[in-house]
């Protein structure tokens, strides 16, 4: 019995991550949907497998064990869900376009999308996976607040220099070196978040608490009100120079936020968003292809608006496609996805939903939404307030920009030039939102941590 | 900071909700409003993907999809070319008219009769087949009407009055709609472009929707109006010039001959019906007015697009006329215009004493598992006149085609009530030649109209009756077996 006794009881009982082992679950769970997805538009439209199935599913499925791995030994504690909703969107997404590549060769298309998103994908994973290695802590970032304005500021105005800027579809948001194009304007918002909310730390007792009565609102002081006006130009300069109301729309709602979780004081609220519409309103009655977008929204199957050149063709075509959907969606490879112009980016949301039908928009939307509850979450309970704002912000950027895109395609609001986040065929869209899963991840890691920066609170 | 941010997720929710309740009402609510959308191609791609139903006449198809090897696994063969004005044509590239457009949801799978199916299809895998649709045409009779015509052009309607089934659509010249059917785009729009510019208008359907002028044979609808007014019977007479000046013009109406009608100093209706005379039909409208012509002329369907189930071209009875303008109407000239399936429609209302039935093409609909999915019943369309006007308005046609200029219309041993009809079209065009009627005109089986369109190549040379009656009654007697 001497052995029992003299045995050594270990001292140190090993933490169990738990939230990596849920993270492991839903991961395992996660890769087996992406598999389903391509394997049935590979029975459906080439009635066999092939190689090109682990061409599309190992990368993403391999590299989300590989961030999986990184997380337990670096960040044990971040949240278990970001990750398998991230690479659920991005496989649906990759399948989608696979798909679609898949419609246009038979159709005798060359224009493939497919491998360059794998690309893509395997890029921005490595660099979700870098952040976590190289962002030690949730600090970090509020070191580089002022750099990140710079590089915002320049990244959002890259496109409307000359040389460099190009055009597509009329919009002016992209870079070109020779064949290689890239939309700054996805990381912007990344290193804008990181300085609205390290600018909005320092300032917002000022912002909160100074400025005169005047009939119960306290209005701020010019000083405090620079910024605001600052970044509602500039807003306005995006939608001149870039013929873009989407991405305008998302940086000053972004910002417009921000200042408001800060400060708490709803006058910003109201006074960002008078100044944004009275701005919109006026742009729309200057520039033509402003209205014309209004026009296009509110009737789309007018001949008038159906054949114009930049009318609503694109967004019609949308419509039907998702009508033709309906409750269960023609199943994957079912549909004839490929009649609406870009089936692949802007309108990939139009179309999932014929062929996941109204359930599988259900279940996107959902994601979404989970995927966002759980940046907020973040938000809510993390004790530093820069964490706070800058999950806060990050989540609401992807909320905002999943609300104009799709809101778009269902005629909810005007249609602009954005992207679905992690679903659309696009590198600097997946580089930047898998950054912003990077950044969340090893946010919340910290959120047990107790750490908490002077810059007050409440 | 908390606070704040409970109303931004607040806010996020109420955008997401708004997301949900956008796609609910597309994909879900207006989803079969957007199917039908003019823009919409998908239910053309759609409907090569399953097998598409067959339409059948006495359960032979005339229409039906046959597996090929390419990738849009169905051929649509068109069997006869008599019955393209029937199924029309369903095409890739040129979308679909005819039934196969009117009862495209039924050929598809896609109507909602068909929702189990739908169902049990996405269950099983296997696509859901389209339901076929049996037609009420008789294949003998639509043969003898298609034969009857000959190489001219025109159109030919029989109905039976007593349930309003079409028994005979035709229309000549018709075109061969496997030209349009074919996969490849080029050649389908090539053949389309064609027919297209060919003068002779094979892809019109003139049997209803292309209307022409009815001439004499509008006689028929105003010898009912006048006894349904009640102010006049048959007998009634009105005074018999050879010629008849039309109130406030220098216009003078004549009958066909040139002469009296009739030998007498006065003329009934029932002899203006029989000999066919303009005169005293130009005093009657003058005396009953155009909206009591109207009226009753819209009670036969005038104004009306009638759906059969393919929708017909209304009928036009003209409005805001002076007198002399309703002089001329009343012999269906003026703007009087109509196609044979409205003057079928008068007939069989005649027959059936005085209740029209509502004309239809489709005698079922039966679901690829042979259950039924629709069998329309004889349903009314109106009741245009009493019965006793009915009744009179017969003994009226009965005497044009046993005693008067509507001869050629008769069949031995068969009693047949008739109008012919001869529209003139202005100086130097050719006539436009009619007939309608019905047989037995003790217990009718059959009404018939038949339209000869540009003077059935005689340009003025031919009449109603020497044209036009002929090609009733191969219809009549291939109705009544004889």
């Amino acid at each position: 019995m001497s052995n029992l006794l003299t045995g050594a009881i270990p001292k140190i009982v090993r933490v169990v991550p738990r939230n990596r082992n849920i993270e492991a679950l839903l991961l395992l769970f996660a890769v087996g949907l992406n598999a389903f997805e391509l394997a049935q538009i590979q029975l459906s439209l080439l009635e066999v497998l092939n190689a090109d199935f682990f061409l599309y599913w190992l990368p993403p499925a391999v590299l989300a064990f590989v961030i999986h791995v990184i997380l337990r030994n670096r960040a044990s504690e971040a949240d278990p869900m970001i990750l398998p909703i991230a690479l659920v969107l991005n496989g649906l997404g990759l399948s989608m376009i696979y798909r679609l590549d898949l419609g246009s060769i038979a159709n005798g298309g060359t224009e493939l999308f497919g491998m360059k998103q794998v690309i893509w994908t395997v890029i921005a994973m490595a660099f979700a996976a870098a952040v976590i290695i190289y962002v030690p802590s949730h600090l970090f970032l509020r070191r580089y607040v002022y750099v990140s304005m710079f590089i915002g500021i320049a990244l959002l105005l890259a496109p409307s220099l000359p040389l460099i800027g190009r055009s597509i579809n009329g919009a002016r948001l992209w870079i070109g070196i020779g064949p290689f194009t890239f939309q700054p304007g996805e990381l912007a918002k990344i290193a804008l978040t990181v300085f609205f909310a390290g600018y909005l730390v320092t300032r917002r007792e000022s912002l909160a608490l100074t400025g005169r009565k005047v009939l119960g609102l306290r209005i701020p002081r010019a000083r405090e009100l620079g910024p605001i006006l600052v970044i509602w130009a500039a807003s306005l300069l995006v939608l001149v120079l870039q013929r873009d109301l989407g991405t305008s729309l998302l940086y000053f709602g972004l910002f417009i936020v921000l200042v408001y979780v800060a400060t708490g004081r709803s006058i910003y609220v109201i006074v960002g968003m008078t100044m944004f519409i009275t701005g919109a309103l006026v742009a729309s009655r200057i520039m033509d292809y402003v209205s014309g977008r209004f026009d296009s929204w509110l009737n789309p199957f007018d001949s008038k608006n159906y054949d114009a050149v930049g009318g609503s063709y694109q967004l019609a075509q949308g419509i039907f496609g998702l009508a033709h959907g309906n409750l269960l969606g023609t199943g994957l490879g079912g549909g004839i996805p490929h009649l609406v112009p870009l089936a692949e980016s802007d309108f990939i949301i139009a179309s999932l939903g014929e062929e996941l039908g109204l359930v599988g928009m259900f279940a996107i939307l959902g994601l979404y939404l989970l995927f966002v509850a759980r940046g907020l979450r973040i938000g809510f309970i993390h004790p530093d307030d820069f964490s706070k704002l800058l999950a806060t912000g990050l989540s609401f950027v992807i909320a905002l920009q999943c609300f104009i895109v799709i809101g778009g395609v269902t005629r909810v609001v005007p249609l602009t030039g954005l992207t679905t986040p992690l679903l659309a065929a696009g590198g600097s869209s997946l580089l930047a939102n898998w950054i912003i899963v990077g950044v969340l991840l090893r946010v919340s890691d910290s959120i047990g941590a107790g750490e908490k920066v002077i810059g007050g609170g409440r | 900071m908390n606070r704040e941010l409970k109303r931004v997720s607040f806010v996020i929710f109420a955008m997401f909700l708004s997301l949900f309740v956008a796609t609910t009402g597309i994909q879900i609510i207006g989803a079969d409003a957007y199917s039908q959308d003019q823009h919409n191609v998908r239910s053309a791609y759609d409907s090569y993907k399953t097998q598409r139903g067959a339409i059948l006449v006495d359960g032979q198809p005339i229409v039906e999809s046959v597996k090929t090897d390419d990738i849009y696994r169905y051929q649509r063969v068109y069997k006869d070319e008599m019955y393209s004005a029937v199924t029309g044509f369903f095409s890739l590239y040129q979308g679909s008219t005819g039934l196969e457009s009117a009862m495209g949801s039924y050929l598809t799978g896609k109507n909602s009769s068909q929702f189990f199916e739908q169902i049990s299809a996405l269950l099983s895998g296997n696509p859901v087949q389209g339901a076929s649709v049996e037609l009420t045409i008789d294949p003998v009779v639509q043969k003898a009407a298609w034969d009857a015509l000959g190489s001219k052009k025109g159109a030919v309607v029989a109905i039976d009055p007593k349930t309003g089934n079409i028994l005979a659509m035709v229309s000549k010249p018709g075109f061969d709609a496997n030209l349009l059917a074919v996969h490849l785009g080029e050649e389908s729009n090539a053949n389309y472009k064609a027919l297209l510019e060919d003068k002779d208008g094979p892809l019109l359907n003139r049997a209803a929707n292309e209307l022409y002028a009815p001439g004499s044979v509008f006689k028929v609808i105003m010898a009912t109006a006048a006894v349904e007014s009640g102010q006049y019977t048959k007998d009634s007479t009105f005074p018999n010039p050879t010629k008849f000046q039309l109130p406030g013009t220098n216009v003078y109406v004549q009958n066909s001959g040139e002469g009296k009608c009739g030998g007498k100093g006065t003329v009934s209706i029932a002899d203006a019906v029989r000999l066919s005379c303009n005169v005293p039909m130009a005093q009657l409208g003058i005396a009953l007015g155009q909206d009591r012509i109207r009226a009753q002329a819209e009670l036969f369907g005038f104004g009306k697009k009638v759906k059969y189930p393919m929708t017909s071209t209304a009928s036009i009875y003209p409005s805001n006329m002076d007198d002399a303008q309703t002089g001329l109407s009343a012999f269906g000239q003026y703007d009087d215009r109509t196609n044979p399936l409205q003057m079928a429609m008068v007939s069989a209302a005649i027959a059936n004493q005085g209740v029209l039935m509502k004309p239809n093409l489709v005698e079922n609909v039966l679901s690829s598992n042979l259950s039924v999915l629709a069998q329309p019943q004889p349903e009314i369309f109106s009741q245009p006149m009493s019965q006793a006007t009915a009744q009179s308005v017969k003994e009226m046609m009965i005497g044009a085609v046993s005693r008067g200029v509507s001869g050629n219309a008769r069949i031995q041993d068969v009693l047949v009530a008739g109008k012919t009809g001869t529209a003139q079209n202005g100086k130097g065009q050719p006539y436009t030649l009619w007939f309608t009627g019905f047989a037995p005109a003790d217990n009718p089986q059959v009404a018939v109209a038949v339209v000869i369109a540009d003077g059935g190549g005689q340009g003025q040379g031919g009449v109603g009756n020497s044209l036009a009656a002929p090609v009733a009654r191969k219809v009549m007697e291939a109705v009544l077996r004889k």
